[in-house]
């Protein structure tokens, strides 16, 4: 029952995933929501192991699936491609901290399809690369996020350009990855 | 902040078109080829008995490895390019280097004993060692910056295919103006310029295309 589950799980990740590369938001912001719980059950346990925050970890990993989601083959299952990602950002927060643990692909997809009880974290590093944010960009990702304007209701209420806000919110994803990567201090 | 919050700013940037990773390398790979043609029609030219040497043996066969070269390495990269390790050795890999063996020691069996080193030592050498990296040097950035865009599972080893990619291409253009076509002068030196540019680009990769 629990394989027919993950397949099942697997097919429907894989169906958001090609609807989310044609520009469907609401699919990509479903796929990311559907991942989020098993990301945060993957990296939990290791993040704890070396006094990471686990929801740094898992921000972090969104921004980078966001921002890398080319890379993905068309088609495929999303789950080893997203702990290929999963792993490389554990590995490099580790790194940071001065260690070079061996984390597995395989062990990374066990735990994404592990079953168990998760709740919603907040997240502090996210917060500080928000306040390192220029002006504008701080302000185009609080209306599309906190706010949950879309592109166009943000553009108006900044008096903004639609295509502004988008380039806007694009610079302000991309310079907080840059953040976490940097050691998000 | 939120994950869900979060969430929220990746979805809405979900309407911007991402850059497939195959148009993306094939466009950097154009425009690096067509720079280093470029610069090579601006300062090298082909050799004057390009046309008579190309009815011969040698100079098809050096033309053949140096590109068997650059487009094994070309057709690897898109898979280095994701996060996904998957066996990146196209198999065509094997054959500029297998070619170019076969060439020595037919050379050795062949010639007349005694010449070796003096066609292993040529007289271009030192032409060949500079002019095959600044050749390789355009498509080398434009790969590495279409990498950059990419996710690499192992950094390095991306940057040393794009940097063996670029250099193919470079020696491919420069064996075009290159008067030496002896196996063991294309051995020797093509080998080094090749292995010092790709080793670069290793390290620069290992550096630069870490995400």
């Amino acid at each position: 029952m629990e394989t027919v589950d993950a397949e099942n799980q697997e097919f429907r990740w894989t169906v958001l995933m090609e609807q989310s590369l044609e520009g469907d938001c609401a699919s990509y912001g479903e796929l990311l929501s559907s991942i989020t719980p098993a990301l945060r059950r993957a990296i939990r346990t290791r993040a704890r192991q070396v006094g990471l925050d686990a929801e740094d970890v898992v921000q972090e990993v969104l921004l980078a699936l966001h921002l890398k989601r080319n890379t993905w083959v068309r088609g495929t299952p999303v789950a080893p491609w997203l702990a290929a990602i999963a792993r490389n950002k554990i590995v490099d927060a580790h790194r940071r901290r001065g260690r070079r643990p061996e984390v597995s692909i395989d062990s990374v997809v066990e735990t994404l399809r592990d079953e168990g009880d998760v709740s919603e974290d907040q997240s502090q590093a996210l917060e500080r690369g928000i306040a390192g944010l220029p002006e504008r960009q701080r302000q185009v990702l609080h209306a599309v996020s906190l706010e949950g304007y879309s592109a166009q209701e943000a553009a108006a209420q900044l008096q903004m350009s639609e295509v502004g806000v988008r380039v806007t919110l694009h610079r302000a994803l991309k310079s907080l990855a840059v953040f976490f990567s940097q050691g998000n201090s | 902040m939120k994950t869900e919050t979060l969430i929220r700013a990746l979805a809405a940037d979900a309407g911007r078109p991402v850059l497939a990773i195959g148009p993306l390398l094939g466009a950097a790979l154009a425009a690096g080829t067509m720079g280093s043609i470029v610069l090579f029609v601006l300062f090298l030219r082909p050799r004057p008995d390009f046309a008579l040497a190309l009815q011969g043996f040698d100079l098809p066969l050096k033309l053949t490895i140096v590109a068997c070269l650059a487009i094994s390495a070309a057709r690897s990269l898109a898979a280095l390019a994701r996060p996904l390790a998957r066996r990146p050795i196209s198999r065509g890999l094997a054959a500029a280097p297998l070619l170019l063996l076969l060439a020595v020691v037919f050379e050795l069996v062949t010639m007349p004993a005694g010449s070796g080193l003096a066609r292993l030592l040529g007289q271009n050498a030192l032409h060949c060692i500079t002019l095959i990296p600044l050749l390789a040097l355009l498509p080398g950035v434009f790969l590495m910056i279409a990498l950059k865009h990419c996710a690499p599972a192992n950094p390095g080893v991306a940057g040393a295919f794009a940097g063996l990619a670029a250099s193919g291409i470079g020696a491919s253009l420069y064996a075009l103006s290159c008067p030496e076509d002896s196996p063991l002068f294309v051995a020797t030196w093509y080998s080094l310029a090749i292995a010092v540019f790709t080793a670069s680009c290793f390290l620069a990769g290992r550096r630069w295309l870490r995400w």
